[in-house]
Parts: C-alpha cells; structure tokens; sequence
C-alpha cells in the first residue's frame, strides 16, 4: 500500500533555490556599490532595507522567471534538477513565492526608504520576470543584450535609494553593467555545451554561429571602454576611478581581442574564452569597488 | 445511469514512517518560516526607531 510516493510539502531549501541565491552576490554587490559611491548619506538601517529589499526582488523575480521557464528548464541538462522541473513543487506555489517577494521588496523599499526607488526596483521585476523572459528570450538572439539590463538595475537603484532623484551617474552605472553582460556571457557561452538549441531558445552562438558571437564580444568589449571612462569625464567620479576604469577596460579589451580575432580547432581547450570570462567577473568586482574607493578617497579630502 | 466518476481520497491512513516524514517537514517549514517571521520583526523595529528619529531630529 506505501508504493505510491507520499506527497511531501515543499522543502523550505526549494523556496530558496528558487531565489537563485548565487545570482544574488553579483546583484548586492553592485547594489552595496551603488549606495556607496552616491553623494549623500543614508542611515545604516535603511540603507540595509534598501539593499535587502534590491536583493529580495531579485529572489521573487527569479522565481517568476523559473514559473514561467519550468518546461524550458526540463529540458535542459543543466536546469532539470530545479525545483518546478524536478517535481519538488507545484508551479502556482512559484508563482506566488515570486509575486510576494517582489510585491513585498517594493513596498517596504517604498515605505522604508524612498517611492522612486520602489517604482524602479519595480520596473527592474516587470523588465525581467515578463519582458525578458516571457517576450524577447524565446524571440531574438540579443535576448542577452537586453537581458542584462535586468542585472544593470542594481547599482542605480542603490544609488537612487541613498539620493533620493535620478542624475546622470546612476545611468551611467547602468550602461556600463549593460555593456559588460553580453561579452561576460557569451564568452561562456563559447566553451560551455548548452542545449539551448534543443529547447528552442535563440542563442546567439547556436543561431549565428561561432564567428559573429566572437565579433560581437569584440565589439561591446570596444564599446565599454569609453563607456567607463565617461563617469570620470564629467567629473562625477575622481582619478583613482578613472585610472582603474583604464588599466581594466584596456585588460578586458586585450583578452576581448585575442578571443574575437581567434576561431575555434577540434578539440580546442577554449583558454582565451575561459580567461576571458573568468576576467569579466574580476573586472566587475574590481571597477565597482574602485568606484566606491574614489568616493571615499574624495571625502577623505586624499584627491580634489 | 452510472454516478460520475469523481477521485476518491486515499482511504488508507499514513503509517508511522510517512506521518513522521510528513511532521518532520511541517517541522522545518515551520521554523524557516518563523526564523523569517522574527527578522522581519527586528527590522520594522529598527526601521521605525531610525524614522522617528529622523523625524523628531528635522523638528528640534
């Protein structure tokens, strides 16, 4: 009589891989970054909650992504061990997980710190969970292009929760996360197998080939150069930013070159490929905490 | 006319090892959500001192 499985409620461990918590480093990071490097204070606590409720947003709209994915991911060797693919909870159980995270995340980011910042975190939810993943992935191969501008909300959102207002900086962070993701993700989109092809998602190595993907991370690695460099132009960021900004971007751009002027042999190792994605997190890391360390540094009165 | 043919719940009751997995789940369920519950406490806590501190600094 005990041969039918017993129906088990979800796991509260499932909940949590649903909220793709390893995605969330990068996402505080930059978040924390952004609140950091603004010009003005905010208290600790709030802006704790600010950074809280970017990080709990991010977690509904994984979630969401995931609700809506499910079949998607069962397809993929990659993804079928993930909660909804693997039979460990019922989708509408997802979809509500996701709609009270992102529900919750923007009104306490409404009442505990600033309605601007709420409205955004809140456009950064609808951006991912239904214009990136219900409308553009399955339809173009840029789905990556646009994607990361759902990773680019962050640190402008933690900007504009220390502010309080929209300026030329916050934008300009974004741009440059923007700018960052398709090289980022493509070149690993070059040594690892994916089967994304079989799912019927449009990816960019699967549908234009080898070549072009290589030409394009050439091209947004050229791109994010000067990109980078404009917040120390206009002087809302100080030397020790722009300085960092320069020896990176020409790093990147040196890796992003030997990668998009190569093709791949039999049985290719993919060193360039690995080296460059595994720069393109450091780079990240690295420019982010420079732009918080410029700020410092200015404050401190070390640099005019 | 034959009845229509509606699911019949499982007439058989949980034995020992299924009713001490099910509570064993309930169990931490429970606690991930009442760990959670207090945090959420602490915090309006703390977010609600911090604001009535701001406030009662712009007035003085």
């Amino acid at each position: 009589m005990n041969d039918s499985k017993l129906l088990l409620p979800t796991d509260w461990r499932d909940f949590f891989a649903l909220t793709k918590p390893r995605v969330m480093s990068l996402v505080i990071f930059t978040g924390l970054c952004g609140l950091l490097a603004a010009p003005a204070t905010i208290h600790p606590v709030l802006g704790f909650t600010a950074i809280l409720c970017i990080a709990i947003a991010a977690g509904g709209a994984a979630a969401l992504n995931q609700w809506w994915e499910a079949d998607i991911d069962a397809g993929m060797k990659r993804t079928a061990g993930r909660p909804l693919p693997a039979g460990r909870m019922d989708r509408e159980s997802a979809r509500d997980f996701g709609v009270a995270l992102s529900a919750g995340a923007v009104l306490l980011m409404g009442l505990a710190v600033n309605w601007l910042s709420a409205a955004i975190l809140a456009l950064s939810v609808v951006y991912y969970a239904w214009f990136y993943t219900v409308w553009l992935k399955p339809r173009t191969p840029q789905n990556i292009v646009i994607g990361g501008g759902a990773g680019a909300f962050p640190p402008m959102i933690g900007w504009i929760a220390a502010t309080g207002h929209i300026s030329l900086m916050p934008v300009l962070l974004f741009l440059i996360i923007f700018m960052w993701t398709p090289p980022h993700f493509w070149a690993l989109a070059l040594f690892v197998q994916t089967d994304y092809a079989k799912v019927g998602i449009p990816m960019l190595p699967v549908v234009a080939g080898e070549r072009t993907t290589r030409r394009h991370i050439l091209a947004y690695a050229a791109l994010l150069l000067p990109l980078t460099l404009v917040p120390w132009a206009i002087g809302g960021a100080g030397r020790i930013y722009g300085v960092a900004a320069l020896l990176l971007g020409i790093a990147f751009l040196a890796l992003a070159t030997q990668v998009g002027l190569r093709q791949s042999g039999e049985d290719d190792p993919m060193r360039p490929e690995k080296r460059l994605f595994g720069f393109s997190i450091l780079y990240l890391f690295v420019l982010f905490a420079a732009l918080v360390a410029d700020h410092w540094a200015s404050i401190e009165g070390w640099q005019p | 006319m034959t009845a229509p043919q509606f699911p019949q719940p499982d007439p058989s009751p949980l034995n020992r090892d299924q009713t001490e997995q099910l509570r064993a789940r309930q169990r931490s369920r429970n606690r991930a959500l009442g760990l959670l519950l207090t945090a959420l406490v602490v915090l309006f806590f703390a977010i609600t001192i911090v604001k009535i501190g701001a406030h009662s600094g712009a007035a003085g």
